[in-house]
C-alpha cells in the first residue's frame, strides 16, 4: 500500500491563537486526521515505517540496553569497592567492562538520540510527513536491533562475549588472544549496527534537505534538527571507516590475513588509526544530537529566542570538522603520531564548544526562567558537560596525557562528557516531548526527584575517579592492592554508583504513574516554539493537516503569540512588542 | 538548495586543505587517505547540488516568504506498512551469522534477502496512490481556486 501526501493546508495569519496557546480553530483530535488503516498490535510493530513507531521502538530499544549496561556498570562498581573482591572473576570482569561500554556507546547513546527522538522528532520540526525513506527507515531499527540480540548473544555462548574492551585494541582482539564466538559476535553486531546508522544517516540527509515545508529555509531550521543534520554527516564519514576496520579484522582472525599482526607484516598500530577516526567522531555523534536538544529546550524555559541561532549552526559545524581531524590524540603514547598536529586542532574544539555555552548562558540571561524538569536537566547537563570539557581540555596536552593515558582520570573524564550528554540531555529531550510523543504528561515531582538523585549520584559517583586516577590506578582491572590507598575513593564512587542506580526508580515510577494515571499533555503544554508543538499530541498518521506560516525558526510561538513574534530583518531575531508595525521578512517580495 | 551545496562543499574544501597540511607535516598514508576520502565526500554531493542550484528556480523550502500553498502538490509516495524491511533485516542477521557459526546458516539468510528485496521492490512497482482529504478545513481547493494536482490516483 502506498498513500501519496499532499501538502498540508495553509493556515492564514490573520486566524489569532488562542489564550491557551493553542491554535484556535484549529481542532487536532485524531478524528480529523487522515487516518491511517493498518495493521495493528504486534503486526504494526513488525511492518510499520511510520518515523514515530520507529522512532519510539528505537528508543525503547535502547533504554532497556541501558538499563542492563547500567546493571553491569553497579555489578563493576561493586567489585571494585574492595580491593580483592571475588564477586566476578577476572574473566567476567573483563567481559562486563567491554559490554557494558559497547552497550552504552554502541547501542544506547547513539541510537537513542539519532535513531530515536531524531526519528521521532525531524520530520515534526521541518514540516514533513514521514522520513524520506520510511521502508528504509524500519530497515534501519531491524538491523540496529538484530546487531543488539547479536552482541548480547556473546554471553551464550562457549568462551562468554567479548572481552577485548570497547575498542577491541589489535593484537589483544586477534584469534590468538581473544578466541571464541564471542568476539566475532561483537564484530558483526558492529556491521549490522554500523549499517543501521548509515542508513539512517542518508534518511535524515534527505528528509532535512528535502521535505522540508514551504518557509522552513535552511536557517530556520531548528538547532535540533540542524545538528541531526550535522550528526548524519559525520555518521557517514565515520561509520564506513569502523565497517571496514571490522571486515579487516575479522579477516585477522579467521581468513589468514596479517593486516594487524606484526609476524605478517602488519601493523597494529593501524586498527587504532582506523577505529579512531571513527571512534572520536563518534563522541561528537553520541554528542551533537545531545546539544541540540539543549539547545531547543533552553530558549523555551527562558521565554526568549536563542541567543545567537546561526553562531550556533556555525558551532555545530566546526565542532563536527574539527572532530574529524583529532583521532590520533587517543594515540599520544604510542609514540607514532603527529603530537602538535593533534593537540592543536584538539585544543581548537574548545572554542566552538565555548561559543555554545556563550549562548545557552545568553539565552538564559535575561529570561523569564522556569524551571520544569527538562530545564533541570539541560541545567545540569551544562554543569556535568562543562566538568568533562575542562579535563578534555587537559588530555589534549601531550605531557597530562603521558601521565594521566589508560588511568581512572580518563573514565571520570569521558563518564562526564558522555553522561553529560547522552543522559542528562538525553532525559531532557525525554521529558520535553514526551508529553507529544504519548499526550500525556509526566509528573514534575517524580521528574525533579530522579534530576536531583542522578546530580548528586553523578559527582559523587565520578569525582573520586580524578583522585584515583591521578594517584595512578590504572583503568580496566578487577583488583588492586589494599597497600594502593584507593579503597576509601572506590568505596565513594560506588556508593555513589547506585546513587545513580536508585534515581532510575524515579524514572520509572514517572512512567508507570504516566501510565497508570494519565494527565493529557495537549498539544503544546510547554509554550513551545518548533513547528513539533504545532500538531496534536501524539500526531496522526502524517503528522500535519495544517501547518502554520513559516517565517522565523520558531513558527509556533509566533503563530500563538500573534503580538510578539519573531521577524527577521536579514541581522538578528527581533521580538516586537505588542502592536508594533510589522517588519517585513527580508527577501519578501513587496 | 545552494545552502546545502555551499555546506558539503565546505566540508569537502575543510578536509581538503586538513588533508594536505596533515601529509606535509606527518607522511603518515593512512590518515592522510581517509581525510581525502572524507573531502571527496563533501566535494562531489556538493558541487551537483551548487551545479544544479544554478539552473532551477529557488524551491518553496529556500524561499523565506514562500505559502504552503507554493508546496501543493505530491510530496512523495510513502508506504502505509510493509514487511519487507523486516525480512531484509533478518535476511541481513541470519547472513552476518554465517560468520560465526558456520555455512549452513547461509542459505536461510541468501532466501530471506532475496525474498525481502524482491518483494519490496514488487510492492514498490504495484502500489496504488491514495488521494487523503487534508485539505484546509472545507475547502478542498487551493488558495487559488485550482484544485489539488495530484489528488487523482495515478
Amino acid at each position: 500500500m502506498t498513500t501519496t501526501i499532499e501538502p498540508p493546508g495553509l493556515i492564514s495569519p490573520e486566524q489569532p491563537g488562542g489564550p491557551d496557546g493553542h491554535a484556535a480553530g484549529l481542532q487536532h483530535d485524531a478524528g480529523d486526521h487522515p487516518h491511517h488503516e493498518g495493521p495493528t498490535g504486534i503486526l504494526n510493530w513488525l511492518t510499520s515505517t511510520d518515523h514515530k513507531v520507529i522512532g519510539k521502538s528505537y528508543m525503547i530499544t535502547s533504554l532497556v540496553l541501558f538499563f542492563i549496561a547500567g546493571i553491569m556498570a553497579l555489578v563493576i562498581r561493586v567489585q571494585l569497592a574492595s580491593p580483592t573482591s571475588s564477586l566476578v572473576s577476572f574473566q567476567t570482569y573483563n567481559e562486563l567492562f567491554t559490554m557494558h561500554g559497547s552497550l552504552m556507546l554502541y547501542l544506547f547513546a547513539g541510537p537513542f538520540a539519532f535513531g530515536g527522538l531524531a526519528n521521532y522528532i525531524v520530520p515534526l520540526q521541518v514540516g514533513a510527513p514521514d522520513m524520506a525513506f520510511p521502508r528504509l527507515n524500519a530497515l534501519s531499527y531491524w538491523l540496529y536491533l538484530g546487531g543488539s540480540l547479536t552482541m548480547m548473544s556473546g554471553f551464550l555462548v562457549a568462551g562468554g562475549a567479548a572481552s577485548f574492551g570497547w575498542v577491541a585494541y589489535a593484537p589483544l582482539s586477534n584469534a590468538t588472544n581473544s578466541p571464541g564466538a564471542g568476539a566475532d559476535l561483537w564484530l558483526m553486531a558492529l556491521a549490522l549496527t554500523g549499517f543501521s546508522a548509515i542508513f539512517t544517516g542518508v534518511n535524515l540527509c534527505a528528509t532535512i534537505f528535502y521535505l522540508r515545508a514551504p518557509g522552513m529555509t535552511m536557517f530556520r531550521v531548528p538547532i535540533f534538527s540542524w545538528n541531526m543534520l550535522v550528526t548524519a554527516i559525520l555518521i557517514l564519514i565515520a561509520f564506513p571507516v569502523l565497517f571496514g576496520a571490522v571486515v579487516l579484522l575479522f579477516c585477522d582472525r579467521h581468513f589468514g590475513t596479517h593486516i594487524f599482526t606484526v609476524q605478517g607484516g602488519g601493523v597494529p598500530v593501524l586498527w587504532q588509526n582506523l577505529f579512531w577516526f571513527f571512534g572520536h567522531p563518534e563522541v561528537y555523534i553520541l554528542a551533537l544530537p545531545y546539544f541540540g536538544m539543549v539547545t531547543d529546550i533552553i530558549p523555551v524555559f527562558s521565554r526568549k529566542p536563542l541567543f545567537g541561532y546561526k553562531g550556533m549552526v556555525f558551532a555545530t559545524m566546526s565542532i563536527a570538522a574539527l572532530s574529524t581531524g583529532v583521532w590520533a590524540h587517543h594515540m599520544f603514547t604510542t609514540g607514532v603520531v603527529l603530537l602538535p598536529f593533534f593537540s592543536l586542532l584538539s585544543y581548537m574544539i574548545a572554542i566552538p564548544t565555548g561559543i555554545k555555552f556563550f549562548n545557552w548562558i545568553g539565552t538564559m540571561w535575561g529570561g523569564s526562567l522556569s524551571f520544569k524538569t527538562p530545564m533541570l536537566f539541560s541545567m545540569g547537563f551544562l554543569f556535568a558537560f562543562l566538568m568533562g570539557g575542562v579535563t578534555g581540555v587537559l588530555l589534549a596536552s601531550p605531557p597530562v596525557d603521558f601521565m594521566t593515558h589508560d588511568t581512572y582520570f580518563v573514565v571520570a573524564h569521558f563518564h562526564q562528557v558522555l553522561i553529560g550528554t547522552a543522559v542528562f540531555a538525553g532525559f531532557a529531550g525525554f521529558y520535553f516531548w514526551y508529553p507529544k510523543m504519548f499526550g500525556r504528561m509526566l509528573r514534575e515531582g517524580l521528574g525533579k526527584l530522579h534530576f536531583w538523585a542522578l546530580f548528586i549520584g553523578f559527582w559523587v559517583t565520578f569525582m573520586p575517579q580524578y583522585a584515583v586516577g591521578l594517584d595512578g590506578m590504572p583503568r580496566r582491572v578487577a583488583a588492586y592492592l589494599p597497600g594502593n590507598g584507593w579503597t576509601t575513593l572506590n568505596v565513594i564512587s560506588t556508593v555513589g554508583a547506585f546513587i545513580i542506580g536508585a534515581s532510575f526508580l524515579f524514572f520509572l515510577a514517572n512512567l508507570w504513574v504516566s501510565w497508570r494515571s494519565p494527565i493529557p499533555a495537549g498539544d503544546n503544554p510547554w509554550d513551545g516554539h518548533a513547528l513539533e508543538w504545532f500538531t496534536s499530541s501524539p500526531p496522526s498518521h502524517h503528522n500535519y493537516s495544517h501547518l502554520p506560516p513559516i517565517r522565523s525558526e520558531r513558527p509556533t510561538w509566533d503563530y500563538n503569540h500573534p503580538d510578539h513574534r519573531t521577524i527577521h530583518t536579514g541581522k538578528t531575531p527581533k521580538v516586537l512588542p505588542d502592536h508594533e508595525p510589522e517588519v517585513e521578512p527580508a527577501g519578501a517580495p513587496s | 538548495m545552494k545552502v546545502y551545496g555551499l555546506f558539503l562543499v565546505g566540508i569537502g574544501v575543510f578536509f581538503g586543505v586538513i588533508g594536505l597540511v596533515y601529509w606535509f607535516t606527518s607522511y603518515e598514508d593512512g590518515g592522510f587517505l581517509m581525510l581525502i576520502g572524507s573531502a571527496l565526500l563533501g566535494l562531489f554531493p556538493g558541487s551537483y547540488y551548487l551545479w544544479w542550484s544554478s539552473r532551477q528556480k529557488p524551491q518553496a523550502d529556500d524561499d523565506p516568504s514562500a505559502d504552503m500553498a507554493e508546496g501543493a502538490g505530491a510530496v512523495e509516495s510513502f508506504p502505509g506498512s510493509s514487511i519487507w524491511p523486516f525480512i531484509l533485516g533478518m535476511g541481513a542477521l541470519f547472513t552476518v551469522l554465517t560468520f560465526v557459526f558456520g555455512l549452513w546458516l547461509a542459505p536461510l539468510g541468501g532466501a530471506l534477502i532475496l525474498s525481502g528485496a524482491i518483494g519490496a521492490t514488487v510492492e514498490s512497482r504495484r502500489g496504488g496512490i491514495v488521494p487523503l482529504p487534508v485539505a484546509p478545513a472545507g475547502s478542498d481547493h487551493h488558495a487559488d481556486g485550482e484544485p489539488h494536482p495530484g489528488a487523482e490516483p495515478a
